[in-house]
């Protein structure tokens, strides 16, 4: 088989990047490869609404989000195959499995990884106790819930305040289902504003903010969970421990990128973001193999999502037509104080499109604090802002004529003035 | 004189709003530290709504459950009201995106419609 | 159902499984009864997965005899029931020049047990062929002969073996009385009673009470803990060998391993404990195994951790493997206090337990008799082009349903049709690894249960983790009442 782009997931990442690159180039042959039944993604589960205000200037359900870009891949003639799980990535082959072609190889010019990222399981949290049914990543209970239609459970306690989690506290309630309560390591919540007053507060659903399962109980199913205050360090505090009876245990703790098929086949990773370290354009160390959405980091808003991997897109499609720029001005981007990580990690002045949009995340909450955007030692902004929090992404955004100075280093920072 | 406590949905800040209540009248509004928190305040003690996101049932779909939410949102106070009309209903496939499959939910007047395609089984 | 038998087994772990897969070579009726919903339900699912070399054991036990015999006995029955092994040696590190001498003293003991090809090796030696080792090496006993096993197939092998041979096998029946009467023994279960000219106890951590309820010469076990860790596929090759700390007299310590699939495991602990069905992981024990893991090898990434699990060993007070008939109780047969290394004893421990049953009851060989039995089809590891061929004329061998272990709808399907086939997530996950990954069945769980619910025939929402009351789901949504 033989595809000028091959998108490798077709969920909102690799919908947005196979749109766009037919969008720079109606004549490029582009293919998705889909593991799943269908497109969309993630988004199949999400039937919440908050999706597509920055895109669509609407408020959406995941499920409608998706169809937005479905119903266009017919007219720029791009190509899918689901049920297809792609098992190798090079520069210019894709290897994947299918039960109608077999083991099968598509030779390409260029290759979008878009295969977002799966949850934190149980296991890699290390929670102590029996190991009974009843113990879901919250992602996978909204699968059930929403697409399988099957209730997980009737009485819960959620681990993990991120926005899943939330909206997974909300969905099992109007299911019927007794949420007792939300459980944060932290001292603080991971998830939107919004969603704890919609999700919890509405439901008068109780946030326990720096508080931690420590034992599930229950041979068969679940029965009970202890949970426990934590100290600083995120310790237990003896005396502190409180036993909640309940069938099912849902874990929202974290998403990690899926990087196997990036790792294999040689992309550098950051491992800050546990995804590809790329440049302006999305591409990865690997020349011509470019990486967008939750595998390249994970996101808060999927607006943001497809914003950038139409980025990847168009690039993928200029990389293709070897349209490249003349070599010129390499600016890396690095991390300042509070600063975890940027997306891009360096800029090839002579490639960028109009804008860069520099994408973060701090390490920490601060308020009324100023995010700094410095040119080698410079200054060249200075932005107050009420509040930065972990869970929100940040972004500054420069135009190009800005960087036309072309600095060796742009230094990200947050301080307190 | 009633105080109600409520949190800023607008920004991470998550400023806690108070807002002091005679009656149905406003006469004051604290806490806030922008202009939308006080707008935010000011419609959720008036008229407190929220859009509704569920699955309804399906038959003679390739799928028996398909998501669906209202078209408008609902009064916060009616949520449940609403879930238990939607959980009552059915509707049959082939579904499109948009289609009206509860006319008047719950009695709110708002319609109930689906987000996702479902072809015939 | 006639409801007699010559042998019952009572328990299909790993020991009463390879007892039925030897006990089948004769012309005899076999019934294995199990109290749970599968075999391997027991400590024959959560261990380390090693094949010891026998250097342990106090010589002339039967924990010697048995680990030794099983050593040699394993390469052989691993390619007659396509169990994977790998024979990758084993070092036993110390890391206190006071205590050098304590790998002598093993290694004498290991030359009398006569395990084959042991060396002991400096600390420059052992730096070569495992590089990641602690920096504080003294020196280590070597044994070439130890190896990994996949503890899961090494049972299931067994018993569809011991199956496909005419051995029957009760899941979900707990033995609840034994009596005898007229010179055979009644096997109560609460809604049957089985009839049988012998009886073996294989009942792990439940031997105890299944021999003192025949016996006056009572045993008792007790259930020891031990946590695990397992860490992702991403570390394969960081360490080479099985690697133990100097042992113990509650144990062999805490290994760091690689698996037979590529994975790390680091563990057990080892904490006496009460219950005997119950083994949680503990927060103490998760800090325990850190621990152990980093004094041997260094810059191990414990942080990629894929889940923890817990096992309970079967040790009885003797501290020894009882194999005998119990003390007045003719055709009453323990294999009782059946801890480590009771996994590479088991096909010792088979052939021995069928000699002495045979000869008790005067058995004779059969004519045919079939020990080959093949794993599921696994495409991943097949040449191209039959996975090619395979896929043609089974499509299901092409769709991926678990995404971290690359395991087809085809294996699924095979594991459930099979004999003795899968009937619960577990079931799967135990006989194709669909759900073991990194993922911890985060994506596939609920693939699976559609593929269960559609080969047994069952509602989704009865479809159990592990049997009994374990279902994942407790309905469906829009359901009235």
């Amino acid at each position: 088989m033989k595809a000028d782009i091959v998108i490798v997931g077709g969920g909102p990442a690799g919908l947005a990047a196979a749109i766009a690159a037919a969008k720079e180039d109606s004549n490029l042959n582009i293919l998705i490869l889909e593991r799943d039944r269908e497109l969309g993604g993630i988004l199949n589960q999400c039937i919440h609404n908050g999706f597509g205000l920055h895109t669509f200037n609407e408020e959406l359900t995941g499920p409608e989000y998706a169809a937005r870009f479905e119903e266009q891949l017919d007219g720029l003639g791009i190509r899918y195959m689901l049920d297809t799980m792609v098992l190798d990535v090079a520069s210019s082959v894709v290897t994947a499995v299918n039960s109608k072609e077999g083991v099968f190889t598509v030779d390409c010019g260029a290759v979008v990884l878009c295969m977002g990222c799966r949850e934190r399981p149980r296991g890699a949290l290390n929670i102590p106790g029996l190991r009974p049914a009843g113990v879901f990543t919250a992602g996978t209970a909204q699968r059930l819930v929403n697409i399988e239609g099957f209730m997980p459970g009737k009485e819960v306690v959620i681990l993990g305040s991120g926005d899943i989690g939330l909206i997974m506290a909300r969905r099992m309630t109007l299911e019927g289902a007794k949420v007792k309560a939300v459980c944060e390591l932290m001292p603080y919540s991971g998830g939107l504003k919004r969603n704890i007053v919609q999700c919890l507060d509405d439901f008068d659903i109780p946030l326990l903010l720096s508080h931690t399962v420590i034992d599930i109980k229950g041979k068969e199913r679940v029965t009970s969970v202890v949970i426990a205050e934590v100290d600083e360090k995120s310790k237990p505090v003896p005396g502190t421990e409180q036993e909640i009876a309940c069938d099912t245990l849902l874990l929202s703790c974290g998403l990690i990128p899926e990087n196997e098929l990036s790792r294999s086949a040689g992309v550098k990773i950051n491992p800050a973001t546990n995804g590809p370290v790329v440049n302006e354009s999305f591409e990865t160390s690997i020349p011509g193999v470019f990486a967008c959405g939750n595998v390249l980091h994970v996101h808060d808003l999927v607006d943001y999502v497809s914003e950038e991997s139409g980025r990847a897109g168009r690039s993928a499609a200029r990389f293709v037509k070897a349209n490249k720029a003349e070599e010129g001005p390499v600016i890396n981007i690095k991390n300042g104080n509070g600063v975890r990580y940027t997306v891009p990690s360096f800029v090839r002045l002579n490639e960028l499109e109009d804008d860069l949009v520099i994408r973060f995340r701090s390490g920490n909450v601060y308020k009324d604090s100023y995010i700094n955007v410095l040119f080698d030692g410079e200054t060249k902004l200075h932005r107050r802002k009420q509040i930065i929090t972990p869970g929100e992404m940040e972004q500054v955004i420069l135009k190009k004529e800005e960087l036309s100075g072309a600095p060796s280093e742009i230094l990200i920072e947050i301080t307190e003035n | 004189m009633e105080k109600r406590e409520l949190t800023c949905i607008n920004c991470p800040m998550g400023c806690r709003i108070t807002v002091t209540m005679e009656g149905d009248d406003i006469i004051v509004i604290e806490g806030n530290t922008c202009k939308r928190g006080f707008v935010y305040a000011t419609n959720e003690v008036r008229s407190p709504v929220r859009t509704v996101t569920t699955t309804i049932k399906v038959t003679g779909g390739t799928v028996d459950r398909v998501s669906c939410k209202t078209k408008e949102p609902v009064p916060k106070g009616r949520i449940f009201e609403v879930m238990e009309a939607i959980n009552k209903a059915s509707c049959k496939a082939p579904i499109a995106i948009g289609d009206v499959l509860i006319e008047d939910c719950a009695g709110t007047g708002i319609p109930v419609i689906a987000t996702k395609v479902v072809s015939p089984a | 159902m006639d409801n007699s038998f010559d042998v019952i087994i009572i328990g299909a772990g790993v020991t009463g499984c390879a007892v039925a897969r030897e006990l089948s070579r004769f012309d005899c009726s076999v019934l294995v009864i199990e109290k749970d919903e599968d075999v391997c339900c027991g400590t024959s699912k959560a261990n380390s997965g090693i094949v010891h070399a026998g250097y342990d054991a106090k010589p002339g036990t039967l924990k010697a005899k048995m680990n030794i015999r099983g050593n040699e006995l394993m390469p052989g029955l691993c390619q007659e029931l396509d169990i994977p092994f790998k024979q990758i040696g084993s070092l036993v590190v110390c890391t206190d020049e006071a205590n050098r001498e304590g790998i002598d003293d093993l290694y004498a003991r290991g030359i009398t047990n006569e395990v084959p090809g042991m060396k002991i090796l400096s600390a420059g030696e052992v730096k070569a062929i495992e590089p990641n080792i602690s920096d504080d090496v003294v020196c280590a006993l070597f044994a070439p002969t130890a190896g990994v096993i996949c503890p899961f197939r090494l049972n299931i092998a067994l018993a569809e073996c011991a199956a496909q041979n005419g051995v029957e096998f009760k899941f979900d029946t707990k033995v609840t009385g034994i009596r005898s009467s007229g010179g055979v023994w009644e096997v109560d279960t609460g809604d049957a009673v089985y009839i049988a000219r012998a009886v073996i106890n294989a009942a792990g951590c439940h031997a105890d009470d299944i021999h003192n309820l025949v016996s006056d010469k009572k045993l008792h076990i007790t259930p020891r803990r031990g946590d695990y860790m397992l860490l992702d596929r991403s570390l394969d090759g960081f360490v080479k060998h099985v690697i133990f700390p100097q042992p113990t007299k509650m144990g062999k310590g805490i290994l760091v391993t690689p698996t037979v699939h590529g994975n790390t495991i680091v563990g057990p602990t080892a904490v006496d404990i009460e219950s005997k069905d119950e083994a949680p992981v503990t927060a103490e024990g998760l800090v325990k195994v850190q621990e152990g893991a980093v004094k041997n090898v260094k810059g191990l990434q414990l942080k990629q951790v894929i889940t923890g699990f817990s096992g309970l060993r079967a040790h009885e007070d003797g501290g020894e493997f009882i194999l005998e008939e119990a003390d007045g109780c003719p055709g009453f047969f323990d294999c009782v206090g059946i801890e480590s290394p009771g996994l590479t004893a088991c096909p010792a421990i088979g052939e021995y337990m069928a000699s002495l049953v045979s000869e008790k009851l005067a058995l004779k060989q059969k004519d045919t008799w079939n020990g080959i039995c093949k794993d599921v089809v696994k495409p991943v590891e097949l040449p191209s082009e039959e996975r090619e061929k395979l896929i043609k004329e089974y499509p299901e061998y092409g769709r991926i349903i678990c995404r971290c272990e690359t395991i087809t709808e085809g294996e699924i399907i095979d594991a459930i049709r099979r004999p003795l086939g899968a009937k619960s997530l577990d079931g799967v996950k135990r006989r194709t690894r669909a759900g073991m990954g990194r993922c911890q069945g985060g994506f596939c769980s609920p693939r699976v249960m559609d593929i269960l619910s559609r080969e047994l025939g069952v509602a989704l929402d009865s479809i159990t983790k592990s049997g009994g009351n374990s279902k994942i789901v407790t309905g469906r949504t829009k359901d009235e009442g």
